[in-house]
């Protein structure tokens, strides 16, 4: 019988929710590592049995666990992701904690990327035993430059997130940084240059820079890999890989609720299709639902026009939000839509977003959702 | 000699509270503690050889602040994680 499943991370350990094709009925397991501050959690697409998760408690170090069975059993690291030792009488990086985990190109069985807080890559080959640092980033003399060093960054620390892969080539990579902005490596990680034209920054003296933008999630779809989404700090973006200029397409979005958010999914089989989460980016930057009433917003046009999808969910007073993992989509032919909130609940739309229902309440703070699908 | 584990830090050495491992300095003794408890240095000990934030290292109660403290085979290591959390 076919599963589907999604991988919780939240602050205090990670969760298991499974389900059958129907989709009615949720079961939640766990807590695994009850305690631990879960990042991410996610399975290989590519043998839909090997599990990673990115962890750190508040008191001991970074690392990342393991498992080779669908999440039932977990060993850590041999080698968890660190930058290199600098040399004597200069300052190194430290790894804070492991942000983001993406399993690498289909050719390549076992590697994995990661990215950290703060800003750094690094490159697994055996399924995340071992992880080696991406020097062409991680120690490129422009790296402090593109990251603004150590005060830019989120308030829970600046982040790498967004590692995407091209599935027509394995050399072919992106990253998203919190802040630096998207770049662009062609050589699997040697080199990398800024994708930042079009975007708005406009937190920065110079609007027109060529990095330091704040990417929330920026997304490839992989029946169009030309075609990037990108949910930014200045509003909702699209990019067309040949013209290499990011148009802003949350202008359309209605001008009470704005285009700032957190997360943005794709349709597994339709590049048109996007949906995102806003929230409030006024003021002093609330980061809540807008008003207090939750919304997710879809476009099946690549943003041309948006469509409000609420049915089911708060009318009012849900002050909570959805991080930029914290929402993901399964490949069912009514494809499934789910988000996570800060307040510790999950809901799905078995509908593609026309209607929700709340499948789990109280679980801690979520910080990442990642549906996969198993056939035992 | 005898190292006092903190309760976070026990799932690597089988729940046991203290543990015997040796080094001339709290560098070394670490490595060798890793040998035995693999991981385990990483999460006190950061890719810079610094003592991570929220971890005290005492040697017969005297707090280190560096790796480079020499050690006796007599002396008491006690590893704390600071009070702090949310």
């Amino acid at each position: 019988v076919k599963k589907i499943q999604i991988f919780v991370g939240t602050r205090k350990g990670a969760f298991v929710l499974r389900t059958d094709g129907t989709r009615r009925k949720w079961e939640v397991s766990g807590p695994i590592f009850l305690g631990n501050i879960v990042h991410h959690v996610i399975m290989d697409p590519r043998d839909g049995k090997n599990v990673l998760m990115a962890a750190r408690t508040g008191h001991l170090g970074p690392t990342v666990f393991r498992s080779s069975d669908h999440g039932k059993s977990w060993k850590e690291a041999a080698k968890p992701p660190a930058f290199p030792k600098a040399k004597e009488g200069e300052r190194g990086l430290v790894v804070d904690h492991v942000f983001w985990l993406t399993p690498g190109h289909s050719s390549e069985r076992g590697v994995w990327y990661a990215g950290t807080s703060p800003q750094g890559i690094f490159r697994s080959e055996d399924h995340g035993n071992t992880w080696a640092s991406v020097s062409g980033f991680n120690e490129n003399p422009m790296r402090e430059k593109w990251t603004g060093g150590q005060q830019d960054g989120t308030p829970d620390g600046p982040k790498m997130h967004s590692i995407l892969v091209d599935p027509r080539d394995p050399y072919h990579l992106y990253l998203g940084m919190s802040s630096g902005g998207v770049f662009e490596s062609m050589d699997q990680g040697k080199s990398w240059s800024p994708l930042n034209r079009g975007c708005e920054a406009n937190f920065l003296p110079n609007p027109d820079a060529e990095f330091g933008h704040d990417p929330h999630c920026v997304r490839l779809h992989p029946m169009m890999p030309d075609r990037l989404y990108q949910q930014n700090h200045c509003g909702i973006y699209k990019m067309e890989r040949t013209e290499g200029r990011w148009e802003r397409i949350g202008k359309n979005m209605p001008k009470k609720v704005g285009d700032i958010g957190f997360p943005l999914v794709l349709h597994p089989r339709d590049p048109q299709t996007v949906w995102v989460f806003p929230m409030d980016g006024t003021m002093v930057w609330p980061r809540t639902s807008p008003d207090g009433k939750p919304a997710v917003f879809r476009t099946n046009n690549a943003g041309k026009t948006w469509k409000r999808q609420d049915q089911g969910l708060p009318e009012k007073n849900a002050w909570w939000t959805v991080k930029r993992q914290s929402m993901t989509v399964d490949h069912e032919k009514n494809v499934g839509v789910y988000f996570g909130t800060t307040a510790g609940e999950i809901w799905g739309s078995r509908d593609e977003g026309e209607s929700w229902r709340c499948l789990v309440r109280n679980l801690p703070h979520i910080y990442s959702l990642e549906a996969a699908v198993t056939h035992p | 000699m005898k190292i006092f584990r903190p309760s976070p830090l026990r799932s690597y050495t089988l729940e046991k509270s203290a543990v015997e491992a040796t080094g001339k300095d709290l560098d070394m003794l670490l490595n060798n503690l890793d040998q035995k408890y693999p991981g385990i240095r990483f999460r006190m000990i950061d890719e810079q050889d610094q003592i991570r934030t929220h971890i005290k290292i005492f040697v017969n109660r005297e707090q280190a602040t560096s790796l480079s403290v020499r050690l006796d085979a007599k002396d008491e290591v006690l590893i704390i994680c600071a009070l702090s959390g949310g």
